[in-house]
């Protein structure tokens, strides 16, 4: 019998992703994968799993599924929002994300509205049972590629599982929840085009506040706030764009780039986010604030290296939590590990 | 021209070879574009060659800006190496109004006949320069400068799979259904791109295409042949 989950509310725009499609961008072909590589990572640390396993992406609004498989164990990161839980003799009841659960067949779980992030990622262990187009298994939706059947999930879809029921062995919690910079200036390197515009236009960019516009995807980010002003014309000649680029068309409003933007294009780009901050990036929310902050890109490279020692460090030491029963909030959540998260609310 | 090298934040390096859409500068980037396709340095993810510059991708933790700038430096310093093997493409495109919904269009925007634009769009051999937009779309150059004529005012939000489309100096196919604000011109039955194919682009960079007028029937009987996958787009290897 075949092992699934089986997809009873969809969410907004929920994809199967995995750390992105790479080898093919000089044919047209965008990378995609997760707007939040770092809560794709870790959860699937929490699942147990290498971290590039393919695990779903939750856009502001999480699906409805059900365990349609003897087991299943999961992990949910990216968020403060938890699992909420039915489909057994209990009440129905709420599990804390950033750590692993495991449920059994016939019960239901909900991820609701996001709370706080604009994204979350919901790995199972041992990954879908998906076969990857051009070396990937995340979705490119526009070019219906990837993912499951090429596009986000839809009432009805039946999610294959690899396992046909979760290994066993105890849960696992993160000794610390990563701060998830809702609120905090977003790191650029200024380039590759900032001579395309006047001096004005680039301490504009890098004071003044934008606010994401609420059409924004995962191609990019309508940024609406001052208008940046060209030096000579808003056409150049069409070059290569890595995720990240903060591109000005002659409207003078910048937009910036995430995962599933054109590998190409004419317009000048007047700054690129660092690598490091593309995680806090892809968690802002439609609607929200973002202010730019310039390092140059020795000190890119080495937040970068910061950050990644970091990470690794915070997926190696998972301390093992009850089965079924809340860890205790207030001491994970203690000190100031959540400030990003709690000053975002205002 | 100096060569410049930008930088695209902590991921990216742009090797810019010029300014302009010129043969010359293009064959500089498609040569590095092989030099370091070869070379394997240590860090480099991949590599976009586009019209006048070269996007190398790489990991910030396997490599540096700085010394990937400094081992770039030295592969330009050496005697490059030859392009990629490259291809001539034989590809038939239907021009009659049916299949071309711009052609009479572009015929009296540039004063000539349907019959002109079409001799001279087919009558010219094409170099692709790059390929962006969306997977596959090849841009090919040079027009004859008579058929030049700015992007249209009103974009379509749907150009459908196989439209031969002109705009500025280049010509194009489009791979896939998309949006679009190229003047298309006619047609082909042929697949430009597909996912069981090791390599999912027909063209690549650098390589050559012409065009061959055929007629709607013969349009039909290829794309029936495109669909039994019986059908080969006629090609030859060439010295680059």
């Amino acid at each position: 019998m075949s092992a699934v989950l089986k997809v009873v509310q969809p969410g907004l725009h929920t994809t199967v992703q995995d750390l992105g499609r790479f080898g093919h961008q000089d044919v047209g072909v965008p990378v995609s994968g997760p707007l939040d590589s770092e809560s794709l990572r870790l959860a699937n640390a929490l699942a147990g799993n290498p971290p590039g396993t393919a695990a779903l992406e939750i856009l502001v609004q999480g699906p409805t599924l059900e365990v349609a498989a003897d087991s299943v164990r999961l992990a949910l990161t990216g968020t403060q929002t938890g699992i909420e839980i039915r489909g057994d003799e209990t009440a129905p009841r709420i599990l804390p994300p950033w750590r692993s659960l495991r449920l059994r067949r016939g019960q239901i779980f909900r991820v609701g509205a996001l709370s706080d992030s604009a994204c979350a990622y919901l790995a199972v262990e041992g990954g879908f049972d998906i076969a990857p187009c051009l070396g990937s298994v995340s979705t490119y939706a526009r070019g219906g590629l990837g993912g499951l059947a090429g596009r986000p999930l839809q009432a009805g879809d039946l999610l294959p599982l690899a396992l046909e029921e979760a290994t066993d062995r105890g849960e696992a919690a993160l000794r610390q929840v990563p701060d998830l910079g809702l609120s905090r200036p977003v790191r650029v390197v200024l380039g590759p085009q900032d001579d395309h515009f006047t001096a004005e236009a680039v301490r504009t960019f890098l004071s003044a506040e934008y606010r994401i516009s609420p059409n924004a995807d995962r191609m990019g980010f309508r940024l609406e706030g001052p208008k940046l002003e060209h030096r000579d014309g808003y056409n150049i000649v069409s070059d290569g764009i890595v995720t990240g680029a903060v591109q000005v068309p002659g409207s003078g409003q910048p937009i910036l780039l995430l995962a599933d933007h054109q590998t190409t294009g004419g317009y000048p780009k007047i700054a690129t986010v660092i690598s490091a901050d593309l995680p806090v990036v892809g968690r802002r929310r439609p609607g929200s604030s973002i202010r730019f902050a310039a390092v140059d890109v020795a000190e890119a490279e080495t937040i970068r290296r910061r950050q990644e020692a970091t990470l690794q460090r915070l997926a190696r030491q998972l301390q093992p939590v009850a089965e079924s029963g809340d860890i205790d909030l207030a001491s994970l959540y203690s000190g100031n590990l959540i400030s990003g998260v709690v000053s975002a609310r205002d | 021209m100096e060569v410049r090298f930008l930088r695209s934040g902590d991921t990216g390096l742009v090797v810019q070879f010029g300014n302009a859409v010129d043969r010359a500068v293009n064959d500089r980037v498609l040569r590095l574009d092989a030099s370091l396709r070869a070379a394997a340095l240590p860090g480099v993810i991949e590599t976009v060659p586009t019209f006048r510059s070269l996007l190398v991708h790489y990991d910030p933790l396997e490599t540096t800006a700085a010394e990937l700038t400094r081992s770039i430096e030295a592969l330009l310093d050496r005697p490059q190496e030859g392009r990629r093997a490259t291809r001539l493409w034989r590809v038939p495109v239907c021009y009659e109004a049916s299949h071309a919904p711009d052609i009479a269009e572009v015929a009296e925007r540039t004063g000539l006949s349907v019959e002109d634009v079409v001799s001279l769009h087919s009558g010219t051999r094409y170099h692709v320069y790059m390929i962006g937009f969306v997977p596959g779309f090849p841009y090919m150059g040079d027009l004859p400068e008579s058929l030049v004529l700015p992007r249209r005012a009103d974009p379509r939000l749907r150009v459908p799979a196989g439209s031969v489309a002109i705009a500025t100096s280049m010509t194009a196919i489009y791979p896939l259904e998309s949006p679009g604000g190229w003047h298309l011109i006619g047609s082909t039955p042929i697949r430009l791109f597909d996912l069981r194919w090791p390599a999912p682009a027909l063209f690549a960079p650098g390589d050559a295409v012409r065009f061959e007028p055929i007629t709607a029937g013969e349009f039909e009987a290829i794309r029936a042949a495109v669909q039994a996958e019986t059908y080969r787009v006629p090609s030859e290897e060439i010295l680059p």
